[in-house]
């Protein structure tokens, strides 16, 4: 089977697909970021409010602007996947 | 597995840069060495650094109910080893800190470490492990992919319990804590991770093996075998 390992990847992405059909059917979930629920859970451990001695240095403005810098950090990333991908297999067709 | 700017005491943070400066040292030198004398590897050292690009800017939601981001170290790992991948995160990881207010300029060294070390240093040791006891090469790719991603999240958990132990129970209290936290919802996510960087591996074999028999991450006898299978 020439694409085994592109259906058993498939078949891994459907299974994670699915696996929501069922988290979104079993109770109230908030769908946060794991970074925010540890800061939870050092006020927990430590028994008071812990206060940050640093901020960061730049913070985006509103939500939309975050999401900006992160599709632009996927986008640069994708470009350069797909460049070198493209860049390679042009190079093996002229070879052979 | 960002520890937020300013969440870790400053004598954790500089603990952190301390035992990360060594690996990013070693790194730059190795790749210095990777430039002069392995240039035609160069695109692939940029594959490598654009996947943790795009990987570690997927916010994907898990079945635990909150969301994390896979770490696409494993890929870097695996072809270059874990002191040049720990220079790719960390790129990655200075823009999160500078641009998106994702973990930290005085965190970076503890992140680094967890992201951009631990995770490839493991990576690194199952794919070895793996070839040299011969298990199927895409098998020990996933492995290497998916336990790296998982190890990270551990790690940065350890991080936070060792500075913020429990009250009661001390570290492990704490670390159980942390790892509920991180591991539970990572671990779908590393399992993809490590599809995709097998599947990424693949087409590599496929369109440049000899480049990967060039870095030592195959043998040719490997290689051959892997390139006569797809056909």
């Amino acid at each position: 089977m020439k694409y085994t390992m592109e259906l058993a990847v498939l078949a891994v992405v459907l299974l994670f697909a699915g696996s929501f059909v069922i988290a979104l059917n079993t109770g109230e979930h908030e769908w946060g970021g794991t970074d925010d629920q540890a800061g939870d859970v050092i006020n927990k451990m430590t028994g008071t409010e812990y206060e940050p001695w640093a901020d960061p240095i730049y913070e985006p403005a509103s939500g939309e602007i975050e999401s900006l810098f992160f599709c632009l950090q996927a986008a640069v990333g994708a470009l350069v996947i797909g460049f070198f991908f493209g860049y390679y297999y042009r190079g093996r067709r002229i070879n052979t | 597995m960002h520890i937020m700017e300013g969440f870790l005491p400053p004598a954790w943070c500089l603990f952190w840069f301390l035992v990360s400066a060594p690996f990013v040292v070693y790194g730059m030198y190795q790749l210095r060495i990777l430039m002069r004398e392995k240039r035609e590897a160069l695109p692939l050292l940029a594959v490598a650094g654009a996947f943790i690009f795009v990987l570690s800017s997927l916010k994907l939601p898990s079945v635990s109910g909150s969301c994390s981001h896979p770490t696409g170290t494993g890929l870097g790992a695996i072809l270059f080893g874990p002191f040049i991948t720990s220079i790719l995160g960390l790129i990655v990881l200075l823009y999160q800190a500078v641009f998106l207010a994702h973990g930290g300029l005085t965190t970076l060294g503890a992140n680094l470490f967890s992201m951009g070390i631990a995770g490839p240093l493991l990576a690194y040791a199952i794919y070895r492990g793996g070839q040299k006891v011969g298990l199927n090469t895409y098998l020990t790719v996933f492995l290497a992919a998916a336990l790296a991603d998982l190890f990270t999240y551990v790690v940065t958990a350890a991080q936070l319990a060792l500075a913020f132990p429990a009250e009661a129970g001390g570290f492990v209290t704490s670390f159980i804590a942390f790892a509920a936290v991180y591991a539970v919802t990572q671990i779908p996510l590393a399992i993809i991770e490590g599809a995709v960087i097998a599947l990424t591996f693949k087409y590599i074999i496929d369109v440049r093996s000899e480049i990967l028999v060039r870095l030592g991450v195959l043998s040719d006898a490997v290689a051959a075998r892997l390139q006569e299978v797809k056909a």
